[in-house]
C-alpha cells in the first residue's frame, strides 16, 4: 500500500518580492511599481514525483539548497506547495530538529511533556512512556532541574529521547542523528533502525551517507529542486557522490592544452577502477580499489614513476603511493603510451569520499616532478554493515582516517 | 489507516477548522501552561507583580485624578472605579502585546512543526487570565473594605469577561499575523494601546464628557465592556446601548481578525 504519494509537487519562492518586513518597503514598492525590479523566482522544488510504500524507509539526499528541507516542510505541512499535491495515510510525526519548543527555564520533566505535546503525542501517551524516555536519555538525576543547567550533551539526549518514542505511523526525520557523544549516537542509530524495522514508514534526510545506507532501503537524490536519482540506496548514494563533487571516477584530458605535462611526459587519462577493470566511483569497503593513469612518454630515456596522493573529504593527506615495482622502479621508459594501475587493498580505507592527485616524478639522477594533477578523480567507500569488516557490530560514527582490518590475537594467561 | 492528509496549494476559501483545533486541545493546554510557568521565572517577587501592577497604578491614578483633578465617580469610591477599570485594561493591554508578539516569538515552533497556528496567539492571550484572577481577588477585598454589596447582577459578570477575552484574542490574533509580515507592529502597538486607553473609560467616568463625545465613545468596544463589568460588580444601571455596540464591534473585529489570519497563515513559515 502506498503510504505517501507525491505528485508534481513544486514550490516557488519569490526572492526580494515578498520578503519585505516593514510597511515602508511595501509602500515604497507600491509607489515605485512601474519601475520595480522584477521579482526573482526560485523553484525550490520542481515537479517532484515519488511514492513510499507501507513500512518502507526512504532516504533523501542532496546538498544544501537542493530542496530537501522544502520537501520535508511541505510534507510536514509547515508550508504549502505552490502546485501539485501530496497524500499521506496515517498519523504523521515530523522531526525537523530535536527539542523543538524546549524552554530553558522549564525542568526536564516539564519539557518532556511540552515537547511531546508539540510533536503530537497525547498526554497519556507521554505519561505511559515517561520512564522509558528518561531512561533512554540517561538523565534520571536531573529530571527536575531546569534544562538551562544541562550540559549540551544532556540537552540533546533528552531532546532526542522524546522523539525516539513517537508512535505515529509516518515519521519524517531531518538530520537529527548527529547529537550527543559517539555512544549516544550509536544508541540513536540503533533506535532508528528499530523504528524502520517495526513496519513504520520513515522519510529520512541526512548528510551522513553511511547512516543513509544503513537505515534506508531506497533513496532519492535531489539537486536544484529536481530528483536526479532514485532507486536502491547504494546506487543513489554513488550517483549523488559523483554528481555532488563535480568529479567523476574518470577524467580524460581531451586536448593537448588540457593535459598536465612536461617536456618528457603528459597525462591523458585517470580512472578509478574496480577489480573487474570497470570504472567505478563507489566501493564496498571490502573490495580493492584501482587508481589507473594513462600517460604518454614524449622523450624517452628517463625513469618516470607515477605517484598518487590520496586525500580524504576533510582534505587530509592520507597517503602517497608510487611505483616501486622491481620491474619499473629503476627502469627507463621509452616514448609511447603507458597505463599504470595501483591497487589499494580492500579493508584498508575508511568510509567517506576520497580525492586523488596524480603526478609523474623522477628521482634519479635528479628529482623532478613532471606534473601533479590535483584532485583529478574521486571515489567513495561505503561499509555495507555486514559484520565482517573492521566495524564489527558497531554501527555508529567511526572516526579515523584509515580503517584497516587487522589480525587479532588474544591469549588468556 | 484512518487518517489521510492531503497537501495542496493554498486555496482561496477561508475555512476555520474547529475540529482540528479541538484535536489539538492538549497542545493548547501545554502552551498556555508554559506561558504561565515562565512568565515570572527569575523574578524576585514572582507572581506578586500581578497584584502590584494594578494596585500601584490605582494608587497613582487616585492621587492624580481623584485628589488633584477631582474627577467624580457617582456611585463608587474612585479607587474601586479605577481598579476595576485597570484590571480589564491591564489584561487587554498585556495580553494583546504578548499575543501580537507570539508568532514571531515562537518562530522555532512555527518553522519546525505543524499545528493549527491559531493556537499560538490564543494561548498567549489566555495565559494573562491568571494575572487577572489575582487582581480580581484584590478587587473583591477592596469592595468588602468599602462595604459594597454584590447584587444579582454579578451573574452577568462572566458574560462581560467573555466579551473582554474575545476582544483581546481578536486583536491579539490579528496583530500576531500582521507582525509576521510587518514588524512595524512592534513599534506602533504600544503607541496605539496608549491612545486607546485614554479614549476609554478606564480611569474617568463617561459622565465627565459632553453629550457629543459620549456618542463617539460608543464606537470604542472597550467602553461597553467596562460599563457592563462595573455595573455587574457594583450593581449600577446597565447601559445596553453601549453594551450592544460593544458586542457588535467585538464580533466585527473577531471576523476581520480570523479573515486576515487565515489569509496569511499559509505563508507564516516562509516569512517569519
Amino acid at each position: 500500500m502506498q503510504v505517501i504519494k507525491v505528485e508534481n509537487l513544486s514550490k516557488l519562492y519569490f526572492l526580494g518580492g515578498t520578503m519585505h518586513n516593514s510597511l515602508r518597503d511595501v509602500i515604497m514598492n507600491f509607489a515605485n511599481s512601474p519601475r520595480r525590479v522584477a521579482k526573482q523566482e526560485l523553484w525550490a522544488l520542481r515537479d517532484i514525483n515519488f511514492t513510499v510504500e507501507d513500512g518502507e524507509t526512504l532516504g533523501i539526499i542532496g546538498h544544501n539548497g537542493a530542496g530537501k528541507s522544502t520537501l520535508l516542510k511541505i510534507l510536514s505541512r509547515i508550508t504549502k506547495p505552490s502546485s501539485g499535491m501530496a497524500e499521506i495515510h496515517g498519523r504523521i510525526a515530523s522531526l525537523l530538529e530535536v527539542g523543538t519548543g524546549f524552554h530553558n527555564e522549564l525542568s526536564g520533566r516539564e519539557n518532556i511533556f511540552l515537547n511531546g505535546a508539540i510533536l503530537g503525542m497525547k498526554r497519556r501517551e507521554i505519561e505511559r512512556k515517561f520512564d522509558e524516555i528518561v531512561d533512554f536519555a540517561e538523565i534520571e538525576k536531573f529530571i527536575d532541574t531546569p534544562v538551562k543547567h544541562y550540559s549540551s550533551g544532556m540537552y540533546m539526549r533528552l531532546a532526542f529521547s522524546v522523539a525516539a518514542y513517537l508512535e505515529q505511523e509516518v515519521l519524517i526525520v531531518d538530520e537529527v542523528l548527529a547529537v550527543g557523544d559517539v555512544a549516544f549516537q550509536k544508541k540513536c542509530l540503533n533506535k532508528m533502525r528499530d523504528v524502520s524495522q517495526s513496519g513504520r514508514t520513515v522519510l529520512f534526510v541526512s548528510h551522513d551517507m553511511s547512516a543513509i545506507t544503513r537505515i534506508c532501503n531506497r533513496a532519492i537524490a535531489l539537486n536544484k529542486g529536481k530528483i536526479i536519482a532514485e532507486g536502491a540506496t547504494a546506487d543513489v548514494v554513488r550517483e549523488y557522490l559523483s554528481e555532488s563533487w563535480g568529479m567523476t571516477a574518470q577524467k580524460t584530458f581531451e586536448s593537448d592544452a588540457q593535459m598536465p605535462s612536461s617536456d618528457e611526459v603528459r597525462l591523458k587519462k585517470v580512472r578509478i577502477v574496480a577489480g573487474d577493470g570497470e570504472t567505478c566511483d563507489a566501493f564496498d569497503i571490502r573490495k580493492k580499489i584501482g587508481i589507473e593513469a594513462t600517460y604518454e612518454v614524449l622523450r624517452g630515456g628517463q625513469i618516470l614513476l607515477p605517484n598518487y596522493q590520496v586525500y580524504n573529504q576533510d582534505r587530509v593527506h592520507i597517503f602517497t603511493i608510487q611505483d616501486v615495482s622491481n620491474e619499473w622502479m629503476r627502469q627507463k621508459k621509452e616514448p609511447g603510451e603507458f597505463v599504470s594501475t595501483a591497487w589499494i587493498p580492500g579493508n584498508l580505507m575508511s568510509e567517506g569520499s576520497f580525492f586523488v592527485n596524480v603526478a609523474v616524478v623522477t628521482y634519479l639522477p635528479k628529482m623532478t616532478v613532471h606534473f601533479n594533477a590535483l584532485e583529478a578523480v574521486s571515489f567513495s567507500v561505503i561499509d555495507p554493515m555486514t559484520g565482517d569488516t573492521a566495524r564489527g557490530d558497531f554501527v555508529g560514527n567511526m572516526d579515523g582516517a584509515m580503517r584497516p582490518l587487522v589480525e587479532w590475537e588474544t591469549a588468556k594467561h | 489507516m484512518q487518517n489521510v492528509t492531503k497537501i495542496k496549494p493554498s486555496d482561496s476559501w477561508i475555512t476555520l477548522n474547529l475540529k482540528e483545533l479541538w484535536a489539538y486541545r492538549e497542545l493548547f493546554y501545554f502552551l498556555t501552561w508554559r506561558d504561565v510557568k515562565i512568565r515570572y521565572k527569575q523574578t524576585a517577587i514572582g507572581i506578586l507583580w500581578a497584584i502590584l501592577q494594578p494596585v500601584l497604578t490605582t494608587a497613582i491614578f487616585t492621587v492624580i485624578f481623584s485628589q488633584l483633578a477631582r474627577v467624580e465617580t457617582s456611585n463608587v469610591p474612585y479607587p474601586l472605579f479605577a481598579l476595576s477599570g485597570l484590571l480589564v485594561w491591564l489584561y487587554i493591554n498585556n495580553s494583546i502585546t504578548l499575543s501580537s508578539n507570539s508568532l514571531v516569538g515562537n518562530a522555532n515552533l512555527v518553522t519546525k512543526v505543524y499545528f493549527p497556528r491559531l493556537i499560538v496567539p490564543i494561548s498567549a492571550a489566555l495565559a494573562g487570565l491568571i494575572d487577572f484572577a489575582l487582581g480580581f481577588i484584590v478587587l473583591i477585598l477592596m469592595m468588602v473594605y468599602y462595604g459594597i454589596n454584590l447584587t444579582r447582577q454579578i451573574f452577568l459578570l462572566p458574560f462581560f469577561l467573555l466579551l473582554m477575552v474575545i476582544l483581546t484574542l481578536s486583536f491579539g490574533t490579528l496583530f500576531s499575523a500582521v507582525n509576521v509580515r510587518f514588524r512595524d507592529v512592534k513599534f506602533a502597538l504600544p503607541f496605539a494601546l496608549q491612545i486607546w486607553m485614554f479614549l476609554s473609560t478606564v480611569f474617568y467616568p463617561l459622565d465627565i464628557l459632553s453629550e457629543k463625545w459620549r456618542a463617539m465613545f460608543a464606537f470604542n468596544p472597550l467602553n461597553g465592556i467596562l460599563q457592563g463589568f462595573r455595573a455587574s460588580l457594583f450593581g449600577e444601571q446597565f447601559d445596553w446601548t453601549a453594551i450592544g455596540a460593544s458586542i457588535a464591534l467585538t464580533f466585527f473585529v473577531m471576523l476581520i481578525s480570523l479573515f486576515v489570519f487565515k489569509q496569511m497563515e499559509d505563508d507564516f513559515a516562509d516569512l517569519i
